[in-house]
């Protein structure tokens, strides 16, 4: 089995970073990205984004992503940024304390290349490094927003399986995409062959190794045995909440070829060292059908950490996937 | 229940009818302490100095919460950093590793609790002693809960969340005891972490248990909580041991209000009225709206008036006008109900 460090992206901003775009930007809800923002704040993004890529660089991680550093309404942000979507209240993120937007779909999601745009940004810093392209899944993009356009869920999740499609389809070859749907753990969806549709509809524009990826608990067996099924490469889960649900899922059904294991906290200081990692992947592996590649990641989106520790966590990540120097 | 009301009815209130008005707690701090703060860090400015401009910020935003009108005014939390980083700071075992986001640009420094946590000095005694002298209204404490102070940190050392959140409801109890006794009447305890994980408030209770145990009956308790799913959390808080909830609702319009309603309300409720996270600043027949959408879960006499959530995001000169516009739409409100314009059930 090979193991490849990468992160779920999402990161928090160098602190720097922060005071500069709090003072650039404001901090009251209209103040957030909305996809016109001008040249000065563009240019704080683009110092930090080649920081959080160097970061990556220098802890030797096997995938770099873009950071996601623009992201003010988290997984929502490829909506925040579109015409057709009004930006309105604040509502909280999953259980946390955190907030985005409430965003409101009002039109046809058409194309709006801002992610192409960010991946773009990313491989002119890192263009000979594998790349890893990070979005929202369709299921939990939907289940974040509101729609008052398309009518029914159905139509809607399919609106929007098919934005993130056209978003996909105009990035920069990538090395593995990276799926997040937290939804199908935290709130999963009753209708498994929309979901199953929706998702296979982003994965077929998307290149590179695609993994959907899971946190804040497990997929039901149902859902997961249906993911096994579909047309991705990979299934991400999460063994920081979830390690005995996971270890039951891999017992019962196995684990896909590509794996993304959540093995170390984003959502606490603590750092986790190589052995704590071995022993959550060698519990989860017992007696499971071994995958072909294991991604070692954050089991969440990093911006929950502060930028210290996230940097931390970055190296204990690769630490994870160095073999141990055996005597000789 | 609200009996424990009357005591925050001015003398020369003018309307038979009194809708209680107070703010829920941090409000912007003036430039000048930003830069005294910046001072006194760099060591440009004395302890002495520091001192005398935290007490000086703390007078004015009292004094401006008594010329907005308020019945029952806070100082504005000049003195705190923060919700829970202010009470870490004082509390051995914890550690700060830098700031973290909370939403867009506003962040907090989220702490680790890294050992056995500890009391070690009054948190809020000085603050109560210096707002009630000079404040000429009923002073409020707003003081975080266990369960924000557990949740909102990160948790290193305890083995979960519920024990940690234990752990703490006795050093809140202590501090909580420590303010009765210096002669607070009015002591809210910050929950909005109930909100972000509803199933947990059976440990919610369980810490205001504790908390509350030995709070003689004429002070004034509430809870407030914020930006949630309601429903969640209703009617199963009826339970908790506070006389008053105070909730956000302005934020997205009453959406939620009907939640309160069935199985009806049997506390105190303090909706808020004015928004906290908009710089634009509601007109008086707004916030009347709002108060008289809230008349439809209680009755007059059990109804608070104040804003979603603490104001200190907005610009000062905003939260100033919400907070007068919030107060004379209560007045106004209080005089229809005087005169029969408007009834209880509206």
């Amino acid at each position: 089995m090979k193991r490849i460090a990468t992160t779920t992206g999402l990161y928090p901003l160098p602190d720097w970073a922060k005071s500069q775009l709090r003072e650039q930007k404001g901090r009251q809800r209209d103040d957030l990205i909305s996809g016109n923002e001008g040249e000065d704040v563009t240019a704080t993004y683009d110092t930090a984004r080649e920081e959080v890529i160097e970061r990556q660089q220098a802890a030797e991680l096997d995938r770099i992503v873009e950071g996601q550093l623009r992201w003010d309404d988290m997984l929502c942000h490829p909506l925040a940024v579109h015409d057709a979507v009004e930006a309105g209240g604040i509502l909280r993120y999953y259980d946390n304390n955190n907030f985005y937007r409430e965003m409101s779909v009002q039109g046809e999601l058409t194309t709006t290349g801002d992610l192409a745009t960010e991946l773009n940004a990313a491989a002119r810093i890192a263009p000979d490094d594998a790349r890893q392209a990070v979005l929202p899944g369709p299921c939990s993009l939907a289940d974040l927003a509101t729609d008052e356009y398309y009518g029914d869920e159905d139509a809607f999740l399919d609106a929007v399986a098919g934005f993130l499609a056209e978003e996909v389809r105009s990035c920069p070859a990538v090395e593995t995409t990276l799926l997040l749907e937290p939804s199908l753990a935290v709130d999963p969806p009753p209708e498994q062959a929309e979901t199953i549709d929706a998702i296979e509809t982003v994965a077929e524009a998307a290149t590179g190794e695609v993994i959907v990826h899971t946190y804040w608990g497990t997929p039901s067996t149902g859902l997961y045995a249906s993911l096994l099924d579909a047309s991705v490469d990979g299934v991400g889960l999460d063994l920081v909440t979830s390690a005995s649900d996971v270890g039951a899922l891999g017992r019962e059904y196995g684990y896909p070829d590509a794996t993304a294991f959540g093995v170390v906290d984003g959502q606490n200081t603590r750092i986790e060292t190589a052995e704590e990692i071995d022993r959550l992947l060698d519990d989860a592996l017992t007696d499971a059908d071994m995958p072909n590649r294991a991604y070692l990641t954050i089991n969440t989106e990093a911006f929950y950490l502060p930028f210290g520790r996230f940097d931390r966590k970055l190296a204990a990540l690769a630490d994870a996937v160095t073999p141990e120097e055996v005597a000789p | 229940m609200s009996d424990v009301r009357e005591q925050f009815r001015p003398p020369n209130h003018q309307h038979e009818h009194f809708l209680l008005t107070t703010v829920v707690g941090s409000y912007p701090k003036p430039n000048w302490l930003r830069n005294s703060r910046d001072q006194h860090d760099d060591a440009e400015l004395s302890d002495e100095d520091w001192e005398e401009a935290l007490d000086d910020a703390s007078r004015l935003i009292t004094l401006e919460h008594e010329r907005a009108g308020l019945d029952a005014v806070v100082d504005g939390e000049m003195r705190r950093t923060e919700m829970v980083e202010y009470f870490a700071e004082r509390i051995g075992g914890y550690e700060f590793h830098g700031p973290v986001k909370v939403w867009g640009h506003n962040y907090f420094d989220k702490p680790s609790v890294v050992e056995e946590l500890s009391y070690e000095e009054p948190w809020l005694e000085a603050e109560f002693r210096y707002t009630d002298e000079v404040a000429s209204r009923p002073v409020k404490v707003p003081i975080t809960g266990p369960y924000t102070l557990a949740s909102w940190s990160f948790n290193e050392h305890y083995e979960d969340t519920e024990t940690l959140a234990n752990v703490l409801a006795t050093l809140v109890r202590r501090e909580v005891e420590v303010l009765v006794d210096a002669g607070a009447k009015y002591i809210q305890i910050d929950e909005p972490a109930l909100a972000t994980t509803p199933d947990d408030h059976r440990i919610v209770g369980d810490c205001l248990e504790t908390v509350t145990e030995s709070i003689p009956a004429d002070v004034r308790t509430g809870l407030h909580v914020c930006y949630g799913d309601y429903s969640r959390i209703y009617p199963e808080i009826l339970e908790y041991p506070v006389d008053e909830f105070d909730i956000e609702l302005a934020n997205k319009e009453y959406e939620q209000v009907d939640v309160f309603k069935d199985p009806p309300f049997t506390k105190d409720f303090a909706p808020g009225v004015v928004d906290a996270h908009d710089a634009s600043v509601e007109s008086i027949d707004t916030i009347e709206g709002n108060i008289r959408k809230a008349l439809s879960v209680v009755p007059p006499e059990r109804l608070t008036v104040s804003p979603d959530c603490g104001l200190k995001l907005l610009p000062r000169q905003v939260a100033f006008e919400k907070t007068r516009n919030m107060v004379r739409a209560a007045r106004n409100v209080e005089e229809k109900l005087d005169e029969g314009i408007i009834t209880p059930d509206a």
